[in-house]
Order: structure tokens, then sequence, then C-alpha cells
């Protein structure tokens, strides 16, 4: 059975996704935070076992996860990443944290607080959304060969030296419009601090 | 601050993304990004693929009692979660987490040259290096990859001039003799997944005690 979606159903869910967290970080909405539990929880759980986990470990983790979501909404900017790229990133940092029992080294923050951010333009929610339906559509296409190796990278299957030698997939345009959003708020941020 | 030149290779921000990458190489990219736009964008980019691979893959039946564990952690304060600390001068805040909140405790190597040891574990080892202006650091050859940050100052090698936020990526094929630039001391975030092979300046012998 394929149960793989088209590409425009499958923006428009992440749209959704993104509406959920963003409910969850303006109104600490818990019907819109259990719909992102009830969509990313089982997932989440899949990609840990896969890359090594045991189920109650790979719970432990999920459990941290989704309070970390739930916490520190406030942190979150539509305009720089959808729901599921900042689920991901939360996931793998508190992955390794666990396992090598240290804190992950993570980038500085460019924060800007909800309350002084400006409302992100439409324009950049419809890029990245369009950015990753082509994305999807990019993997959908690739030899079953290759798409499995992708997505054995991204669920943390693959070494270092195994990416290194196998994966080609380049991400320029969706790194340019995500330079942009960085920019804008690099900006805003300088406004700020001369204010 | 000038302008980045020397970037992180795409399989390096991917391996960073996606977990697999070692904790020392970790903090180089860590401290990279932290610093510059272009990969910090490279990296998110990553990201929005990890996204979409998350959201495409098989659901595993979560327990009921995952579920209440969480529900039930809504209502009470955040636990005290581990909060990566500020930037503190030319240091991004992974690489002051690294040094203990503390200043570098600094060892001397000879001729000037300063290491300070940040990590080590069966993956690599990171450390900060301080070289005075002018001086060369000897001409080594490496086992493995080594990368190296400029944190302060710049240094210059047979492949170019690296300035602040300048990262050399160096494989094994690649002998150099970094030398300093006159503007100020360098200061640097070394990381290797191998011991270095120094040609000169230490005896072989010594190396276990230096951990170089």
């Amino acid at each position: 059975m394929d149960n793989r979606k088209t590409s425009a159903n499958a923006s428009d869910e992440a749209c959704e996704q993104t509406e959920w967290l963003v409910a969850v970080r303006d109104r600490r909405d818990k019907a819109a935070f259990a719909r992102l539990y009830d969509h990313f929880v089982p997932r989440l759980k899949g990609m840990l076992m896969r890359s090594g986990m045991s189920g109650a470990a790979a719970e432990d983790v999920v459990q941290d996860v989704m309070l970390t979501i739930w916490h520190k909404a406030h942190l979150y900017d539509e305009s720089r990443a959808r729901a599921s790229a900042w689920i991901y990133r939360i996931a793998r940092n508190r992955q390794i944290d666990v396992i090598r029992r240290r804190p992950r080294p993570v980038p500085d923050e460019m924060i800007a607080e909800a309350e002084t951010r400006e409302s992100p333009e439409a324009d950049a929610l419809v890029g990245l959304e369009q950015e990753a339906a082509q994305l999807r559509q990019a993997l959908e296409t690739l030899p079953e060969a290759q798409r499995e190796i992708i997505e054995r990278a991204y669920v943390g299957e693959l070494t270092q030296a195994e990416i290194r030698e196998a994966t080609g997939l380049a991400l320029g345009t969706i790194k340019s419009r995500i330079r942009l959003a960085l920019e804008k708020l690099r900006h805003e941020l300088k406004d700020l601090r001369e204010e | 601050m000038t302008e980045i030149t020397h970037h992180l290779p795409d399989w390096l921000i991917r391996s960073y993304a996606t977990g697999s990458l070692g904790h020392a190489f970790s903090l180089v990219v860590a401290a990279h990004v932290s610093q510059c736009d272009d990969c910090r964008a490279r990296l998110e980019a990553e990201e929005l693929a990890g996204g979409v691979v998350l959201e495409s893959l098989d659901a595993v039946s979560a327990s009921d009692d995952l579920r209440k564990r969480v529900f039930d952690g809504l209502d009470s304060d955040p636990p005290a979660a581990f909060t990566a600390p500020a930037r503190s001068g030319i240091y991004p805040g992974a690489v002051v987490e690294a040094m203990g909140g503390a200043e570098p405790r600094w060892r001397a190597l000879g001729g000037g040259i300063r290491q300070a040891i940040l990590s080590e574990d069966r993956e690599g080892s990171a450390r900060l290096l301080y070289i005075p202006p002018g001086m060369a650091v000897p001409d080594h050859g490496h086992n493995g990859l080594e990368l190296t940050l400029v944190l302060q100052g710049s240094f210059s090698d047979e492949t170019g001039r690296f300035g602040v936020g300048d990262v050399e990526v160096a494989s094994d094929d690649l002998d150099h003799t970094p030398v300093a630039g006159m503007e100020d001391v360098c200061i640097c975030l070394a990381a290797t997944d191998a011991p270095l092979k120094f040609k000169s300046f230490l005896p072989r012998l010594l190396q276990p005690i230096f951990r170089i």
C-alpha cells in the first residue's frame, strides 16, 4: 500500500503543524499541543529507535523533547524553521546529550523575543513550505537506493564517514531562502540594540 | 569583522545535523556556525530536510504512560534543563561550555606556543592553541582529519590566509606549516580525529605526554 501523499496535500499539512506550534507559542494552546503530540511522538520514537535506542530509552528522550517544545516554544521562529525542522533539532540535541552524557555543542542563538519580533512576513513561511515541497518531490523522484541512503542519513543510521562518501543532496536554494530570513533578523536585532 | 571566506564542507554540516559527528568536530561546527550566517543557513536547510524525512517515517506506537508523563509535565515548572552558556569575549558559548565556564587553562608547548585541551574521547580531541604573532606551528601532517577555527588574529599556510571565523579542513594529504599573522596573538580551536604527527619541534616520543 502506498500511503505517500501528493506534495500539495503534504504541504498543506506541514503548514498545519507549524500553525499548531505557533498556537502553543502564542496562546499556550493545549489542544494544539495534543495534535503536535499525536503527529510527532510516534515518528520521533521510530526515528530514535532506528538510530539505535531501545523503545524505553527512546520514550524517555521523546518525553524530554515534547516538554522542551512546550516550555521553549517562545524561542520558535516560523520564518526560519518549519515545525518539523525545529522539532528534529530538539530531538537530536536531547538524544546526543543523553548518549554522550554531556551537552551537545550547539551554536549561539540569535534570539529575538516573541514580544519584540515583528510578525514574520507571509512569504517567508510560504517560501519554506515551497522549499519543503520541492525537497519532498526531489526525494520521491530519486532512484530507490539513493532515496534510501538519504533517509538513513537523516534518520541517524549513517556514520560521518558514510555521509562523507555517500550523500549528495544539494540544498542550495533552501539555504539562500533561510539566509534572507537570518539577515532580516540580524537587522531587527541591530535596530533593537540601537533603540 | 572581516568576511569569512573559509567555510565548512557540506558533509560536516550534514553529519552535525544528523547527529553522527563526534564531540570534538561538533564543537568546531557549533563555534563556526555561531559566527557564520552562511553556514547557519546551510545547517538550518539540513534541519529542514531532517524534518521532511521525520514526517515521512512510519509511526511507532508509543505507550499510554508516555502520554501521561508528558501531559502531567505541562503544568509543572520546566525541568532544570541545561542552558548553553553565552558567548564570552572571543569564545562562542559552546567553547565556554567546553572550558567549564572558566578561562582557558594554558600549558606551554615551547616557543611561546600554548595549548589548552578541551575534550578527548575515542573519536578525537579538541584544544585551543595560542600562537604568538609571527610564530610558526611546526610543520605537521595528520593521521586523520584536522579542523582549525580561528577565534582571534589569523594564520597563513600553504593553502591560504585564515582570519577570525575561518575554518581550515586539513586531511591526511596536507603537510602544512601555519604561521600566525603579525597583527595579534592567534587563538584557534583545533579538533582532530587522530593524533597529529609533528615532524620537528617535539620528539615523537613526547607526543603522548603533551597529548598533541
